[in-house]
């Protein structure tokens, strides 16, 4: 066990108590389910059904289109009604396959299980991108493509992430404790895919309860548990890689330039199904939590299930006020409740109207609290001034393109300024710019 | 949609809030500034709470009045003005007229601050700006100081030297410093000498800082590199020729270096950003504070250099720009 951190960072409540402890549930099918081709980093999916055509669970709906790219399946057996924009968690309406279902929820092909020992690494790396696997920490990046470094890139570390260093969210604590036979396997999937010779869990210390759990399995499996301080961003890769292996990760780099393979704990075990029975990523721990849930928990949902119908299964106190996917400091408020879990879910929490706290936009008092807080060394209050101005050069030049978009300057700043904001809208004006020259 | 009410509230990350908020941050320096308050009351009696009363509420006033004079938006809730206010008079002698309270104000606020643009864009500490402008413009009631008479809240104000003008006249008459300074340290330590009206307990002024410390609203880095670069210097000389060098104890607790280091030099506004800078900064309060304190022609030297290091400020947060996490020691910044 190692004790670690990087530094910056900030402490936000963690309020996991209220579904640490709950044992998940298996989340109902809903009556409609809406399935984008875009839930991965890369190219959307081509979708190959039409609407009237029945679909057997697991079927491929919709096709990679190129290497960074993910086919999509139905979650479960029925009808397609429809192939349509939807509202998407990104916010707008984004190509999707709705599916009613039909309640039988039948495979659309058997499965054999089969141990991965007498794959090779090729028709493991197939079958991992057939199942659609993508990073379940919110990312989304095809994991085929993160687990195919180019040639000349080793991997010496493998480090799975299971900090979930956002407030409320406890789907990887879930996981690893209700699917820990699935972890353990994905574990050995992915030192044989990877070549890693050394291997890691990174958990937060509000978690020793599970590191003594998995303690003796990993001891056998020599692979190492780092527990961290509980500091947020600590889940964060190059915050993560830098606790654990001492190692910083090149600005414009990659975990791979440092040997470095990261992969979220709920992947790892999405890589026993597909790798071991062939089996697609079709369902997800989905953390359903906040002030405004009756019976916080966590539900393994079907991809594509729209937040209202989780809601409704979890019950709310009164009207929402505002609903985010994702955890509360990188978390997107979404407009409407018909947008759907997507591969990439970790949380859906509820807020009530008293809930909602929106700083005041007051000056800059240079106290230097996101100095102190930014967890990548950068001058946020400056950058975030540049922006305003739209004065890009010295944006840049400040680094503002290192910026991880943590939220830790805004969550520190007493004055209310929108930092990252300002720093998200640099960061996209320099991008524009270069393209555009 | 059955789905699609427009009712939910959209905003960018984050959704959390730590809480502290700029009207915390100024209400916990109240506070910790409180003890001190106390003190002065209870060593210098009902003077001392006037000069306290009026620049506390004519800095409010001053504030409002100037905003809404200029059509700024009123901020006088975000209690920097009472902060500004507190902190002049505890620059001030505790039997100062009311009207030398009043103009310090006016010059802190009008002159240190609202001209700039108000909170968080003035170079100058408002306090010391007012303090020094003072000090030039009335160097007789400016350097008139009572002796402090614990208890007495009526009692007549009685003339008395403070230890640094102490030091300075008599090794400036006969070449060496005074026999025993009177109270030195547990009187000093206390606050049982004259001084401002602010300045005065080391004791009280440090309680305060803890507690600014503990709720992080001020950092290590200024308080410690000043106090340590003044405790390096003085010792220096000290151990060179001690019959004409005050020790380090003497320095640490005369004068206004408690106040200074702990509440002046750490205004937010006008110290630099980083770590760095900062140690940077309280190095450089530390050094002038010594010199102009030897060998210059003012006994104290703890305002003059708190300035001086503020208008370094712009450069050094300039060019100590932290080098961002993973990019190389060459690859960086301008």
């Amino acid at each position: 066990m190692k004790r670690r951190s990087f530094p910056g960072g900030t402490h936000p409540p963690q309020h996991k108590s209220a579904t640490a402890d709950t044992p998940s549930e298996i989340c109902p099918l809903p009556p409609e389910l809406v399935i984008p081709l875009a839930q991965h980093v890369g190219a959307p999916a081509v979708a190959c059904v039409n609407a009237g055509q029945r679909v057997g669970r697991g079927q491929v709906v919709g096709k990679p289109n190129g290497f960074v790219s993910v086919p999509v399946h139905a979650s479960t057996s029925g009808l397609v009604v429809a192939v349509e924009p939807r509202p998407h968690p990104c916010g707008a309406e984004l190509p999707a396959v709705v599916l009613q279902p039909d309640g039988d929820d039948v495979w659309a092909e058997e499965y054999l299980t089969q141990s991965f020992h007498v794959l090779t690494t090729e028709t493991m790396l197939e079958r991992i991108r057939e199942a659609g696997v993508v990073g379940m920490g919110g990312a989304a990046f095809p994991t085929h493509v993160k687990l195919d470094p180019p040639h000349g890139k080793t991997i010496d570390t493998a480090i799975v992430n299971a900090v979930e260093c956002e407030p409320w969210l406890t789907a990887d604590r879930r996981v690893l404790l209700e699917q820990r036979d699935k972890v353990l396997t994905g574990l050995e999937v992915l030192q044989k895919i990877s070549g890693a010779r050394q291997m890691w869990i990174g958990l937060e210390d509000n978690q020793t309860d599970v590191a003594a759990l998995l303690a003796p399995h990993c001891k056998q499996r020599g692979v190492g548990i780092a527990v961290m301080p509980a500091k947020y961003p600590q889940g964060a890769e190059r915050q993560l890689i830098y606790a654990i292996t001492g190692r910083r990760v090149p600005t414009r780099g990659l975990p791979m330039d440092v040997g470095v393979l990261v992969q979220n704990i709920g992947t790892v075990a999405a890589l026993t199904d597909a790798v071991t029975r062939a089996r697609p990523l079709i369902e997800r721990m989905v953390t359903i939590s906040g002030p405004n849930v009756v019976r916080p928990r966590n539900l393994r949902v079907r991809i594509g299930t729209p937040i209202a119908h989780l809601l409704k299964h979890c019950g709310l106190r009164e009207e929402a006020a505002k609903v985010l996917l994702g955890g509360p400091m990188m978390g997107t408020a979404q407009h409407t409740l018909a947008v759907p879990v997507l591969r990439g879910t970790s949380g859906v929490l509820a807020f009530r109207r008293q809930d909602i706290t929106a700083p005041a936009g007051g000056s800059c008092l240079r106290c230097g609290r996101c100095v102190a807080a930014c967890p990548m060394h950068l001058l946020p209050t400056f950058i975030a001034d540049y922006a305003r101005r739209d004065a890009l050069d010295l944006a840049e030049r400040f680094a503002a393109r290192n910026c991880i978009e943590c939220g830790s300057c805004s969550f520190v700043c007493p004055a209310g300024i929108p930092l990252v904001q300002s720093i998200r809208y640099a960061k996209g004006a320099i991008l524009a710019r270069r393209r555009s020259t | 949609m059955e789905f699609s009410k427009p009712l939910l509230t959209v905003s960018p990350s984050p959704h959390l809030h730590s809480g502290m908020t700029t009207s915390g941050m100024m209400g916990t320096v109240v506070l910790a500034l409180l003890p001190a308050c106390l003190v002065a009351v209870y060593l210098f009696g009902l003077p001392a709470l006037q000069v306290l009363l009026i620049c506390v509420v004519s800095a409010a006033a001053m504030e409002v009045l100037w905003q809404k004079a200029t059509g700024r938006r009123v901020t006088v809730t975000d209690g920097s003005a009472a902060v500004t206010g507190l902190l002049v008079a505890f620059n001030l002698p505790p039997s100062s007229p009311w009207w030398l309270a009043l103009l310090g104000v006016l010059l802190a606020i009008v002159v240190g601050k609202q001209v700039f643009g108000g909170l968080g864009h003035n170079p100058f500490n408002p306090a010391l700006v007012a303090r020094i402008v003072l000090l030039v413009s009335f160097p007789t009631i400016m350097t008139h100081w009572s002796a402090p008479q614990p208890g007495r809240f009526f009692a007549d104000a009685v003339t008395a030297a403070t230890p640094l003008s102490e030091m300075q006249a008599t090794v400036t008459l006969t070449g060496s410093l005074p026999q025993n300074p009177t109270g030195f340290p547990t009187g000093y330590l206390l606050g049982n000498m004259a001084g401002c009206l602010g300045e005065v307990s080391a004791l009280a002024l440090l309680f305060g800082a803890l507690f600014l410390l503990w709720r992080r609203v001020i950092s290590w880095h200024i308080p410690a590199s000043y106090l340590g670069t003044v405790i390096i210097l003085s010792s220096l000389f000290w151990v060179i020729d001690p019959s004409r060098y005050p020790n380090p104890v003497f320095h640490l607790l005369s004068g206004g270096l408690m106040l200074g280091a702990f509440y002046m030099a750490t205004d937010l506004v006008t110290s630099p950003l980083t770590g760095r800078g900062m140690l940077l900064y309280g190095c450089g309060c530390g050094l002038f504070t010594v010199l102009i304190r030897l060998f210059g022609s003012y006994p104290e030297g703890v305002a003059f250099s708190i300035l001086l290091m503020n208008a370094t400020t712009p450069l050094i947060d300039r060019y100590l720009v932290p080098r961002p996490f993973g990019m190389s020691r060459t690859g960086g910044l301008p």
